[in-house]
């Protein structure tokens, strides 16, 4: 597996020439066309803002959302960056897609067995030690591939270089924890349709609060449950003895 | 004994079976074409109207949790004759949502995955476990009501030996799993409104399944008491009214006091597409309810309580349907709204749920101390083609 691998995606490089959908297209045995929008058949696709193009695709984060979420553990991170998604598993709930803060996830609604599609960062190619599809198809360098620690060495070494150019922010570094797919821009993330709310702690902690209680819960309430029964139980039988007690010296006295 | 009789035809009985076929044709439709030809879901909007139903039949049916731990738990004996009356609803409502969820789910054949493939981390895995777990101890709790119809009264013995964990574990995964439904949309706090997303979301789910149980329990034993036999004493249903109030207060306390710490009072300034839905919610199931069942007068009147029981239900059925749906809403650019064979496949369900309950409580004996219940006039009576004897 080795090093956590990475995409650095530098949008001012970025000419919108499509050649990152077309390859993935062929890596992913998916229909030809140019796709603004994720879809069933677009595993990344290409929006324009104001002459800036902007890729969009899974962002692999660090400590996924999906993988916390999905019920059956269907969703995998993988050591070295992608997140895999195992068909065979999958129950179909969608939980994934209600989750992901980058709504990632695409479902098979036409199908009658339906699935997600999305990118898997070439996993296969990966493991045969090859880039991925896009970052070798990409001939202005705007999508690079390599280790997450030397992309982020970099990306940095360019801000510092030209900070005219970019705004001081890698999209990616710390955002929900981190992702393996990061972005440099000329100009503040959120007017390229990014989400800058999302915060610095990956979102799957959010649901571990609440669920790290639930041993407590059980603990806590099943002693206190049979508490409460012990009790009003004893309550119950006391008041019955004194009842009976009661009868039992009424019969004496008058006996 | 009864005898057999071909089922009378009321008008409840029709509108029950037209909208149970109409479900079941929709949910042919459902399996035949998919998913995306037969409902408005989308990749924006994955969950829709049916999820909203699930939290609405979960928590109708935390009357069953509620009840037996006031009754056996607590030993609040003066309750015992809506115990049954209370298993059932609970019974019902979680089959109910096991099969919505069935239908809901993209590979049905995959529903038992979670009990073999786990991932502890995910709120869907907590949530389909206290399902599964908390229907096997419903239909244990049931059971007993069915073997005593056929007379098996060695099984009964076997399972009262281990009523009490039972009854323990029975409300422990109520709990948890009322609790959790709420949890589900804390991993989406960049999506749900700000008068919906709390971390609190678990805790007040839990705090409002106890107002609508209750309150379902009054409605239930208001609809069933009628012709002079009462189920509950009059003063019983106004202390579950009592209850209900103090539910709502902790409810509206809790809501405010977290709303006001997370600065999201400001939302409800101006008039718009969530904080209507929010005022709606909070004031027609929270705000009124809980004023009028201040009243001692309301308490005890069977009329103040139809109307306060059914407001309470309305706002949480809207609470479920604004937190599941409305709030992830944007409105205008992204909205949901479901399609028709969605609302049929809902209301065929609903309907299946109001027949088998009334069924039951015709042949099982759910009110074992009372008469069979005589039909009357109350329009809530015959739901069902039901057999009618004599």
């Amino acid at each position: 597996m080795g090093q956590k691998k990475a995409l650095l995606i530098d949008i001012t490089l970025c000419v919108g020439c499509n050649a990152c959908q077309a390859a993935c297209k062929v890596e992913n045995k998916l229909p030809e066309g140019e796709e603004k929008a994720l879809s069933l058949s677009a595993f990344t696709a290409l929006s324009e803002h104001d002459g800036l193009f902007v890729r969009h695709m899974c962002q692999h984060c660090d400590i996924p959302t999906c993988v916390s979420a999905c019920p059956v553990g269907a969703l995998e991170k993988r050591a070295d960056g992608p997140v895999l998604y195992d068909g065979d598993k999958c129950i179909g709930c969608r939980y994934c897609m209600q989750a992901c803060p980058f709504h990632i996830p695409r479902y098979e609604w036409k199908s009658t067995r339906p699935g997600i599609k999305k990118c898997i960062l070439c996993a296969p190619r990966l493991a045969k030690g090859l880039p991925t599809a896009c970052a070798e198809a990409c001939p202005t360098g705007a999508t690079k591939f390599g280790d997450r620690n030397d992309l982020l060495i970099e990306a940095t070494n360019r801000i510092t270089a030209d900070p005219g150019k970019y705004v001081a922010k890698i999209y990616g570094k710390t955002d929900v924890g981190g992702t393996s797919v990061l972005y440099l821009s000329p100009v503040p993330f959120e007017k390229l349709g990014f989400d800058t709310r999302l915060g610095q702690e990956p979102m799957p902690l959010l649901s571990m609060n609440a669920l790290s209680k639930v041993p407590n819960v059980v603990g806590v309430g099943s002693v206190m449950l049979a508490g409460i029964w012990w009790i009003t139980n004893r309550r119950e039988d006391v008041a019955r003895e004194e009842g009976s007690r009661k009868q039992d010296s009424n019969h004496e006295n008058r006996g | 004994m009864k005898t057999f009789k071909f089922p009378r035809i009321t008008f409840w009985g029709v509108v029950a079976t037209t909208l149970i076929l109409l479900g079941v044709g929709a949910a042919i439709a459902r399996f035949t074409l998919g998913l995306g030809a037969t409902t408005n879901l989308s990749d924006e909007f994955p969950w829709g109207l049916w999820i909203g139903f699930d939290f609405l039949g979960i928590g109708l049916a935390a009357a069953g949790f509620t009840i037996v731990a006031a009754v056996h738990l607590f030993h609040a004996r003066q309750y015992e004759p809506i115990v049954r009356p209370a298993i059932l609803t609970a019974f019902i409502g979680y089959l109910l949502v096991v099969l919505v969820l069935v239908i809901d789910l993209g590979r049905p054949d995959h529903f038992w995955h979670p009990l073999v493939m786990w991932n502890p981390h995910s709120v869907m895995f907590e949530i389909t476990w206290c399902v599964i777990l908390y229907t096997t101890v419903l239909s244990a709790e049931f059971a007993p009501i069915v073997l005593e119809k056929f007379n098996l009264h060695a099984p009964i013995k076997w399972i009262h030996s281990v009523s009490l964990p039972l009854m323990i574990l029975g409300v422990l995964l109520s709990t948890l799993h009322q609790s959790s439904f709420g949890s589900l949309y804390l991993i989406v706090p960049n999506r749900l409104h700000p008068l919906w997303y709390t971390p609190l979301l678990p805790i007040l789910f839990f705090i409002s399944c106890i107002a609508s149980g209750v309150s379902m329990v009054i409605l239930e034993t208001l609809v069933l008491s009628r012709k002079g036999r009462t189920l509950l004493p009059a003063a019983l249903r106004a202390n579950l009214a009592k209850i209900t109030a103090v539910a709502l207060a902790v409810y509206l306390v809790v809501r405010f006091q977290d709303m006001f710490s997370r600065h999201a009072l400001g939302e409800l300034k101006h008039l718009t597409y969530h904080s209507a839905a929010f005022y709606f919610e909070i004031i027609v199931g929270f705000v009124i309810p809980f004023i009028l069942l201040l009243s001692h007068r309301i308490r005890n009147s069977r009329r103040g309580l139809y109307v306060t029981t059914l407001m309470v239900l309305a706002g949480f059925a809207a609470n479920r349907m604004n937190t599941a749906i409305t709030g992830l809403e944007s409105y205008p650019t992204h909205t949901y709204f479901p399609s028709l064979l969605e609302v049929l496949i809902m209301t065929g369900i609903a309907a299946i749920g109001f027949t088998a309950f009334t069924l039951i409580a015709r042949y099982l004996p759910i009110f074992p101390d009372m008469p069979q219940p005589e039909p009357d006039e109350h329009p809530f009576s015959s739901l069902s083609p039901a057999v009618e004897g004599e």
